[in-house]
């Protein structure tokens, strides 16, 4: 069974902009994906699909097998977590343990189990001591990581971040790997919209290019990084990274990280 | 035409440690300083305090001195100091009015306030809206914008002020790899044609490689290395100090650690990066 099936949706906003045109995408449990493109592009649109806050002018959406339809957002909420790109668009409430609680306390959880799910949560996003701050005093990058464990704390099957490593440091985007393995290995799905293609390329399994509200590349982080995607990649105004780059200058076939360059130029030694 | 901050210390209102603590810095008409460092680091408070917002705007006690030209930033009058020095804001839906019904009338509202004639400001604006390749946007409402277009329409906004000097705070942080190559390039131009000084903390190091004459090092609150562009990029206590070595450096460690660090494999990296 796949854990979201998308078949020729198309949705053009009030005012015209045809966002998405004809999108086909079936994605697997446990599956990790990263959804890369130029600002206006379709990417937000589309995860906006899944939860329920845009329905396709054209085309179905399947989460577990079911059609999406016009079944609730509060419904769909069980079932997708998104963690929106502009953090103050999620953060609403008076410290960092409240925010965190207010998901799963619509799911109608209370005492010890809500405590563990929070507790859970923010120690996931390396949160845990700041639980009474006002989220307003923390600095961009933890109201970002904040924005990361109230999706997390709901334990949806599907996991969507929108830009998860906007503003984060090393540890930061470190952190953000770490939650992707983890909920992958628990055999959740998770989507990602980024412009970083060092995390993209290091942390994901599949990565789909998007142009123009259709998806143009489809494939692991070699393909789509690979020589032969290169022109593709350019009508986007994507760059491969610098060492998928060096690597088929050295003739060692699609290396997108430096680990695989080291791998490949190790194995032709 | 100088921005100097000297033992600059910071402590926000309530707070029980120093933001800022004992920064010395320079920014020089036509030269771009870049800053990086981990989260929390002190960077945005850096520029809070660089552009005179902190204290005035935003509470807290500042010891040391922040100086224009001489002059301390918290004796200049605020219309004169937002005319001399430029902040973009790390969340770009902070800094748009919320008052303008479109694009243009949005960074029209600077340059209008400045008293400009109604000729120069459309002139500013369109100036700053093909620079930034947003042009089409000029009708949209700003306030359904992307994350990505409302970033480049707050920073058009500031550079349609035309401040000797520009602080900016991650200002390509929700941009894709074409509009952060935009933005670069339009901020190189603003240097050697209007000698703009500018501040930019980033956490793309590829693009302060490209654009910073000189890169500082924070790293709680204080600055803990300086010098110019290559010197501080290619430093090996970067990753210490929660900061990502620029593509070009960790590739060729991976070649060195693969064993072909030779020149010649540094001239190819080099041949690939000019392509």
């Amino acid at each position: 069974m796949t854990a979201v099936d998308i078949r020729g949706v198309a949705y053009t906003y009030p005012g015209g902009v045809r966002a998405l045109d004809g999108v086909n995408l079936a994605i697997g449990p446990g599956e990790t994906l990263a959804i890369v493109g130029q600002n206006g592009s379709g990417k937000s649109t589309l995860v906006r699909h899944l939860n329920g806050l845009l329905r396709p002018d054209e085309g179905h959406v399947w989460l577990d097998g079911s059609a999406v339809g016009r079944r609730h957002v509060a419904e769909l909420a069980r079932l997708v977590g998104l963690a929106f790109q502009d953090p103050d668009r999620q953060i609403f409430a008076g410290s960092v343990r409240a925010e965190v609680a207010f998901g799963p306390r619509n799911l109608g959880l209370r005492g010890a189990e809500l405590d563990g799910r929070v507790v859970e949560a923010l120690e996931a996003v390396g949160l845990a001591g700041s639980a009474d701050e006002n989220p307003y005093d923390l600095g961009y990058s933890r109201r970002k990581l904040l924005s990361i464990a109230s999706v997390l704390a709901m334990r949806t099957p599907i996991v969507v971040l929108d830009e998860p490593t906007t503003g984060q440091d090393l540890r930061g985007v470190a952190r953000v790997r770490a939650i992707v393995a983890a909920l992958a290995a628990e055999g959740r799905t998770v989507i990602t919209i980024s412009h970083d293609m060092r995390f993209v390329a290091e942390t994901f399994r599949r990565v789909i290019v998007m142009r123009a509200g259709r998806i143009v590349l489809d494939g692991t982080p070699a393909d789509v990084f690979a020589a032969a995607s290169w022109d593709v990649l350019a009508s986007t105004y994507l760059e491969p990274p610098l060492a998928a780059r060096v690597g088929a200058r050295l003739g060692v076939g699609s290396t997108p990280t430096e680990a695989s360059l080291v791998e490949a130029l190790a194995a032709r030694a | 035409m100088t921005l100097r901050l000297s033992a600059a210390t910071y402590r926000y209102a309530g707070a029980r440690r120093n933001a800022l603590d004992g920064v010395d810095l320079e920014l020089s008409a036509g030269t771009v300083l870049g800053v990086v460092g981990p989260n929390e680091a002190g960077k945005s408070t850096l520029c809070l305090v660089a552009s005179g917002l902190a204290p005035v705007v935003v509470a807290g006690r500042l010891s040391g001195s922040v100086t224009i030209d001489g002059r301390e930033t918290t004796d200049m009058r605020p219309h004169e100091l937002a005319q001399r020095c430029g902040i973009l804001f790390q969340n770009p839906q902070a800094q748009l009015s919320g008052t303008a019904a479109t694009v243009f009338e949005e960074i029209a509202f600077g340059p209008r306030n400045l008293g400009l004639s109604l000729s120069t400001v459309i002139q500013r604006i369109a100036a700053c809206l093909e620079a930034l390749g947003i042009a089409a946007l000029a009708d949209r409402d700003p306030a359904r914008l992307s994350g990505g277009q409302a970033q480049l329409v707050a920073l058009a906004a500031i550079l349609a002020l035309e401040p000797d000097f520009l602080i900016l705070d991650e200002p390509t942080s929700q941009l894709d790899p074409q509009g952060t190559r935009l933005v670069g390039e339009a901020l190189r131009r603003l240097v050697g044609e209007r000698r703009t000084a500018i501040l930019v903390v980033e956490h793309k190091t590829a693009l302060l490689d490209r654009l910073a004459d000189r890169v500082v090092v924070v790293d709680e609150g204080r600055i803990v290395r300086e010098g110019p562009t290559a010197d501080v990029l290619d430093d090996p206590m970067l990753p210490r100090h929660g900061v990502e070595p620029p593509p070009r450096v960790r590739v060729r460690s991976a070649l060195t650690a693969a064993g072909m660090g030779t020149p010649a494999a540094t001239d190819l990296l080099m041949a690939e990066l000019a392509s």
